[in-house]
Parts: structure tokens; sequence; C-alpha cells
């Protein structure tokens, strides 16, 4: 299979202080890497496309990694955490669930405890397209505290014959969470849902 | 100042048009968006607002700096740019970038002889800023004429404001338009 060829990566962390409400002592993290990749895929129809995912590991291995460093290199500190990808105009959908396996698996072989699938968002898109990057609890999905998306997009990606993936993570739970749900504490953290 | 958030982007290039850029050229972006102290009236002394750039001069230029791992004087190039919510007044983002911004951000990437490129506007919600980027010892060095978009979803609403730096250590990853170059500027007046 094509070796991957990155163009360029994008790493971005927005530290939260409030948003209207009382201001926290913790600063609340939001953090994405998104890489640019070419889509060996591009312009024309292929059916055999899943050896990509193993081509695609040691990117997705880089990037969680990479984005951990980047939140200062503990993986302690993430709680929640989603992926994406977005295809440019001359792949296809298809191409974009590539990133499912390789994308996922990179971020929870940094976080032994992290048992919740997930969560995912891809589209097919050009230069400048926003995708939302869903984003859930590390140890059980069903932790309304940590329900979250972060909107991702480059000006100048994906061009047709690229495609964007993309990992986020956050450090805690939305800024001022207070819409009720299973709480953190009452994790039971077995079947990675609640 | 009431800082909401903070955002901060790192880009790495490491291909352009299918040529490798080696090193990658980087460039990193702070962004903070902050109450607008003045937003539904005319005010006419914006002091608080200068002081408040100052404050962000050295905060925004030192979270760059760290973004992009390098020593001060590493950093090439820089700019500087804020968008106002509509309750505000563009006057208010002169306030913010003109007076006294920069002497902090020098300390910051060291030197920066160069007058710091800026750009301003009105703005709601998810719009796009392009922050301009020059040389920041010799505005003439033509490779590293440049600019970052940046953007935030939720920024600015409607009292706030958005405040953003960039700071690089390297110009467009294939400069070929000749002009001054990064090695023959000699930094002393700021231009060439």
């Amino acid at each position: 299979m094509p070796e991957v060829i990155v163009r360029k990566t994008v790493i971005s962390i927005e530290e939260i202080y409030h948003e209207g409400g009382p201001v926290l002592d913790n600063v609340h993290r939001r953090a994405y890497i998104a890489s640019v990749i070419q889509n060996p895929f591009a312009g024309r129809y292929v059916e055999n496309i899943v050896g990509f995912i193993d081509d695609l590991k040691p990117l997705g291995l880089h990037m969680a990694k990479s984005l951990i460093e980047a939140l200062g290199g503990d993986a302690g500190v993430v709680e929640a955490y989603g992926k994406a990808s977005v295809v440019g105009e001359n792949g296809e959908l298809e191409h974009a669930a590539l990133w499912h396996a390789p994308g996922g698996y990179s971020m929870r072989e940094q976080m032994p405890n992290s048992k919740a699938i997930v969560p995912s968002a891809k589209k097919v898109g050009g230069p400048g397209a926003r995708i939302d990057v869903p984003v859930t609890h590390s140890d059980a999905s069903y932790v309304r505290s940590h329900f979250d998306a972060i909107e991702v997009g480059i000006n100048d990606a994906p061009r047709k014959d690229e495609m964007l993936v993309i990992l986020a993570m956050t450090t805690g739970p939305r800024i001022h969470h207070r819409s009720g749900g299973l709480e953190t504490k009452d994790i039971v953290g077995i079947d990675g849902l609640k | 100042m009431k800082i909401r958030k903070i955002a901060v982007t790192l880009e790495e290039t490491y291909l352009e048009i299918g040529k490798e850029i080696s090193p990658p050229t980087r460039r990193a972006a702070a962004v903070a968006v902050i109450e607008n102290p003045f937003s539904c009236k005319y005010q006419e002394d914006l002091t608080e607002l200068m002081k408040i750039g100052e404050e962000l001069g050295g905060l925004l230029g030192k979270k760059c700096v760290e973004a992009l791992g390098i020593e001060p004087a590493e950093a090439e190039s820089y700019g500087k740019a804020a968008m106002v919510g509509e309750n505000g007044e563009l006057e208010h983002a002169a306030a913010i970038l003109h007076p006294k911004l920069g002497k902090p951000l020098r300390a910051e990437v060291d030197k920066g002889a160069a007058l710091v490129p800026s750009s301003k506007k009105m703005g709601s919600m998810g719009q796009a800023m392009d922050i301009p980027l020059g040389h920041k010892d010799a505005a003439y060095v033509r490779s590293h004429f440049d600019g970052m978009e940046v953007r935030l979803n939720d920024a600015p609403r409607s009292n706030e404001i958005m405040v953003a730096i960039a700071v690089t250590d390297s110009g467009r990853p294939l400069p070929r338009v000749g002009g001054l170059t990064h090695q023959a500027a000699e930094g002393k007046d700021g231009l060439r």
C-alpha cells in the first residue's frame, strides 16, 4: 500500500477560563491535531482500500503523542476524546472511514484506562471546510458533562487529492456543565458506557 | 482585563505543491477572547484598552514563542490583528493594537526592529481574521510577507474582542519572488 505523505500539521489548544459564569481555578483545555495527507485513492474508484489502515497507524500514534505532548506530556490529564476526517473532492466518504481504527486506537494506546468508543465525524469537503469533531468521556461514553465538540478547519486543506485526519482531546468537562446525567464520580468503567 | 479563552495554534508545513520543505516552515498564532469594557457605549478615553494591549502583547507573544519551542531570537516574523464584536467600535481594535502592544511583544521575540504589521475589523462569531506577517527586523524581507488565518466558532460574541498575535520561525514555504532575503537583511532600521 502507498506510504502516508503528510503536507502539513496543525495543533491547536484552547484554554477556557469562563463562559459567562464563575472563573475556575482549573483552566479547561480543548485541543486538536490535524494532519493534511495525500489521498492515495483520489480520482478513481479503488475497491480494496483497507491496507491503508495499517499505513495510517504510525501517523495516528505520532499525532496522539504530539497532542499529549502539547498538553504537557501527561496523558493522565486527558478526560475526553474524539476524531474526524475530511476527504477532498476527488475522494469518497469511504476513505474517511479508514481513519477509525488508526485514529481511535492511537489515542487509546496512550490512555490505559480508556474504555469508551472514540466518537467520530466525517465528510467530503473543500479547502476551508469546517468539521465539528464530537468529543465524549474516554472511560464512559454516557458521562454527560464531557459531551462536547470542537470545530476544526484549515483554510488551504483538504485540496482535491488530500484528506484531513484529526484527533481531539479535552482535559475536563464543559466549563460550566450543569445539565445533570452521569457524573465522573459515578463511572463504573467496565463497559466503556457507564 | 477579563479573558474568556486563549487559543494557540501551531502549523508546520512539510510539503508545498509536492516539494519537500526542509526544515518545515512553522508559524504559531495565539488568540485571546476578552470582554470589551466599552461595548454598547461611546467612550472617549480608551486608555483601558491600551493597557489591555500592553498585557496581551507580552502574553500572546510568549504563547507563540512557547508553541514554536524556540529561543526568542529565533523568531523571524510577526503580526497582529483584532476583531471587535458587534457592540463595539473599530477604534477599540486600534486602541489595543497600536499604542502599547508592540513593546512587550518585541521583548518576547528579541529585538523586532520592524513595524508589526496589523489588520483590524468588526466581526461576529466564527468569522475568519487574517493576521498579516512581516519580517520582525527588516520589513522589506520579501520571503517573509505572509498571512495566517485564525477563527474561533464561538468568538467574538457581541460584547467581546478577539486579539491575535502570530509569530513564525521561517518565511513562506517556497519563496522565489526575489527581493531582500533574511540572510541579507541588516535589521537595524527596521526596513532593510
